[in-house]
Order: structure tokens, then C-alpha cells, then sequence
């Protein structure tokens, strides 16, 4: 490689890391020990679309520019999510995950990294039509306000509608979909008595600790925007809110394998990432 | 000549054709092959990842699915997960993301090639096989201007020839091959 070239990506190398610990400094929101190549692609995504003239500038802005910030955030934010996206982990909880809740007279739910709330309201629909919404509260949390905001509204392009209806029947679904919410020419606002048991609320996985003890913590893509240690101090935290025989569902690409709580829980459905904590290890 | 270089990983891009493709590519490749094999073939999101099956049935190189934080080994080929992007981070482990589709794909090969560019630098082989859309050729830029080695299917073999067009346009690649050669080329390096 030319020695220019290796400066350079040297150099970008340390300003993005710059940038990092800028918004960590200044904002608290620490992205520290995420995936430094999925944080590097954002960063200079967001730069070229900025048109400034270097990542050092970036620095500059995000800490003069609240907005700017904002910006910075929405672009750290996964926010690639359906409505029962994965139909087959669903399935899972509707066949295994039901059975066990169905066994405690209330039931809490945290759903963590919740993003724009789709799967929040897929997982309120789906114990809604199982007879257990109205003993259960689900905690839906985030660390970006805005997104929070989004999920509060459960208001989603119509456009969306077509494949949110296909992965709902994927997943077992056999109510008519569009009963579930009220559409006009461009959005689907999602029905009331779904958001009735709700608290959405930001908490942020990686500076927050535990907020409450909960029955079942659903937290699917997020962990795997996390490097090792940050992995197994969020899944300490997840071991920590759950009750004995609590449920743990993780994303499709997310195991407990190499995580230090790994004694900590066992499999429940293992191929949809879904495991019980221990009552005791 | 110029001066033999240690290369670490080959990182292949296919879409429409790839099956057929990489059965080629990887049924040629000695089973002591060097260095691992990191595929993006573009994917139907919910499709069970049976071209896994179909590659390990050659029983060349073993194939699975790239993990999260798994580290390439030699005698292996990776192949990225249906509707997640496969990134290489700098200490040269897997990164699994769930975000927006690149060039409407995800996984993306620019996505895979760009990363791997940075962090395999001038040890990297990138192949751009057949494909209907460019998706690779900015990744492939990137491993060149990192000092990797470029190769391309020649349009002329390949099923469908735009994606190979579209890389040899965007960077000045090292290798145009026909598909059956491109084992044979690795085989020897």
C-alpha cells in the first residue's frame, strides 16, 4: 500500500475515533465499544453526505451544533426493523415462550434497543391474540429520544403494510392484519389498545443499569453492533432484570456461547436464540 | 515479475449466477488452500442458506456461515447470512449488521469488500464474479487503492455480465480471467 494512503486511512482512523469520544464527552452517549467498522462506515457516510471538509470539522459541529448531534445519533441508531420480522422466532414464542408465561398471573416484559417500536407492537399482538396483553406491561426502550418518540406514535408508511401482513401470517398469525390499525393514503396508524400496556422510555444498554425485574427481556440486533465485553456486560444486565425461569430472546445471529453468563441460562428454543434464565447457576 | 506478496483472505462477490459460479470457483480450489474465503452472494432475505449445503457437497473448502466475531481460518470459506451485512473489523474478526440494503442488497459486497480492504490492506484478493448490478465495484476501488489484488470474471463467461463490467470500469483490476482459470491463478499463489 502507498504510504499516502495508509496515512490517510491512519489519520481517519483517529478522527472518527476523536469524534466518538467528542459525543461521549460532551452527550454521554458512548459508542466506544461498538463495532469500530460499522461505526466508521456511518461516520464517513454521514460525512460525505455533510459536505464538510473533514471528519475534523464533524468533531467541531457536534459540539457547537445540538442538531448536527441529533443527526449524528439517528445515523448510530439501527433502525432497520419490521413488524414480526423473522416470522419464525414468533412462531417459537407463540409455541414455547406462551406456555411460560402463561404460568404467572402478570407478566413484565423489557423489549431493549426497540428502535421505531415494530416489534414491540408485533410482540403486543401476538399476546393480545393469546389472551395474556391484558396481564402484561412491556418496558420498550431506547437510547435515542427521537427514535422513542417514533415507537410512541406506532405510526409506519403504508407501503410497509404488504410485508408486514406477510410476515405476521409467517409467523402463525391468523387474524386479518389490518384490523390492528387504521390507514389513510400514506400511514398505518397502529390500534390504541395495543399501546395501552406500554411504557416506552430511553435507556441506554450501554451507560444504564438494571431499571426492573422482568419476566422476559427481548433484545434481537442490537448486541451484534457490540464488541465482546460490551456484549457480556448487556447480557449481565439482561441476567440481572430477569426472574428465575425468565426468557431471554436474542437476534437470529446472537448466541450466549462465548458470553461469561453462558452457565447462567439454558435453551429454550436454541435455533431462535431463545433461552431460560437458571433459577440457580 | 513483480515481487511475490503474502496475501491473508480472498473476498468474492456474486449475485445472479453466483450458485453456479462459485460451485466452479471453489470446486477447482486445492483443498490445503491458503487463505480463507469470504463470499457475498446476493441472497433472498428469507431463504434458508442452502447454498451453504450446495458448497460444502463439493467438499473442497469447509463452508459455513460467517459468525459474529469469528476470526477467518484457512481451509474455511464464509459465506454472509441472508438479510445481514458481513463486515471485517480491523482486527480482522466478523461484524454481522442488520442496516439499511447498499446497492439494494444486504448483504452487500461493497460493504464486505470495503472493510476487508482496511483490514487486510495490501494482503487482500477481491473477486467480483457474475451479477446484474455493480454492487462490488466501489469495494473493489477500495482494495485496490489499499493495495490488494483485483480480479474479475471476464464478462465473457459469465452469465450475467454487468456486475464484472461494472468492477473492471471502476478501478484498474490486475486480473481479467475466465472463470475456470480463477482457482487455477489462486491455486498458484
Amino acid at each position: 500500500m502507498k504510504k499516502s494512503q495508509e496515512e490517510q486511512l491512519e489519520n481517519q482512523d483517529i478522527e472518527i475515533r476523536l469524534l466518538i469520544q467528542a459525543i461521549y464527552d460532551k452527550y454521554g452517549y458512548d459508542f466506544r465499544n461498538y463495532s469500530q467498522a460499522h461505526i466508521k462506515r456511518r461516520m464517513l457516510n454521514r460525512f460525505h453526505l455533510s459536505g464538510m471538509s473533514s471528519i475534523s470539522q464533524m468533531i467541531h459541529e457536534s459540539l457547537i451544533n445540538h442538531k448536527f448531534v441529533d443527526q449524528l445519533l439517528m445515523d448510530l441508531s439501527i433502525n432497520v426493523t419490521e413488524m414480526f420480522r423473522d416470522p419464525s422466532f414468533y412462531k417459537a414464542v407463540r409455541e414455547h415462550v406462551v406456555p411460560v408465561l402463561k404460568t404467572y398471573p402478570f407478566i413484565k416484559i423489557w423489549h431493549a434497543g426497540c428502535s421505531s417500536g415494530e416489534e414491540v407492537y408485533s410482540m403486543a399482538i401476538l399476546l393480545k391474540e393469546e389472551g395474556l396483553y391484558n396481564r402484561t406491561q412491556i418496558y420498550a426502550t431506547d437510547f435515542n429520544p427521537v427514535i422513542i418518540k417514533q415507537a410512541k406514535e406506532g405510526i409506519y408508511p403504508i407501503s410497509r403494510m404488504k410485508d408486514f401482513t406477510l410476515n405476521y401470517q409467517r409467523a402463525g398469525g391468523k387474524a386479518s392484519f389490518s384490523d390492528y390499525y387504521t390507514a389513510n393514503y400514506e400511514s398505518a396508524k397502529l390500534l390504541d389498545s395495543f399501546k395501552k400496556n406500554i411504557v416506552f422510555a430511553t435507556h441506554n444498554l450501554v451507560t444504564d443499569s438494571v431499571f426492573a425485574e422482568v419476566h422476559m427481556v427481548v433484545c434481537r440486533n442490537v448486541l451484534i453492533y457490540f464488541d465482546r465485553q460490551l456484549q457480556d456486560k448487556v447480557i449481565g444486565l439482561f441476567a440481572d432484570s430477569l426472574t428465575g425461569g425468565g426468557v431471554l430472546c436474542l437476534g437470529s445471529k446472537e448466541n450466549l456461547q462465548f458470553s461469561g453468563y453462558y452457565d447462567n441460562f439454558d435453551g429454550l428454543v436454541t435455533g431462535e436464540r431463545i433461552y431460560l434464565k437458571k433459577y440457580k447457576v | 515479475m513483480t515481487p511475490a506478496r503474502k496475501y491473508n483472505a480472498v473476498v468474492v462477490g456474486s449475485s445472479a449466477g453466483g450458485l453456479n459460479a462459485l460451485k466452479t470457483l471453489l470446486r477447482n480450489l486445492n483443498r490445503d488452500f491458503k487463505f480463507p474465503v469470504i463470499i457475498v452472494q446476493h441472497i433472498s432475505p428469507d431463504s434458508e442458506n442452502y447454498l451453504i449445503h450446495i458448497l460444502n457437497d463439493l467438499k473442497r473448502l469447509k463452508v459455513k456461515e460467517a459468525d459474529e466475531k469469528e476470526q477467518p481460518q484457512p481451509g474455511y470459506a464464509y459465506v454472509a447470512p441472508p438479510n445481514y451485512h458481513l463486515l471485517v473489523e480491523p482486527d480482522q474478526t466478523f461484524t454481522l449488521t442488520v442496516d439499511e440494503r447498499v446497492n439494494y442488497a444486504r448483504p452487500s459486497i461493497d460493504v464486505l469488500f470495503e472493510t476487508a480492504a482496511e483490514a487486510y490492506r495490501e494482503h487482500l484478493i477481491g473477486i467480483i464474479l457474475t451479477g446484474a448490478n455493480n454492487d462490488g465495484s466501489l469495494g473493489l476501488k477500495r482494495i485496490k487503492e489499499m493495495g490488494g489484488l483485483a480480479i474479475v470474471q471476464d464478462p465473457d463467461t459469465a452469465e450475467v455480465d454487468s456486475m464484472p463490467k461494472a468492477a473492471i470500469q471502476a478501478c484498474a483490476v490486475d486480473h481479467v480471467l475466465p472463470l475456470e482459470e480463477i482457482a487455477a491463478f489462486l491455486n498458484s499463489l
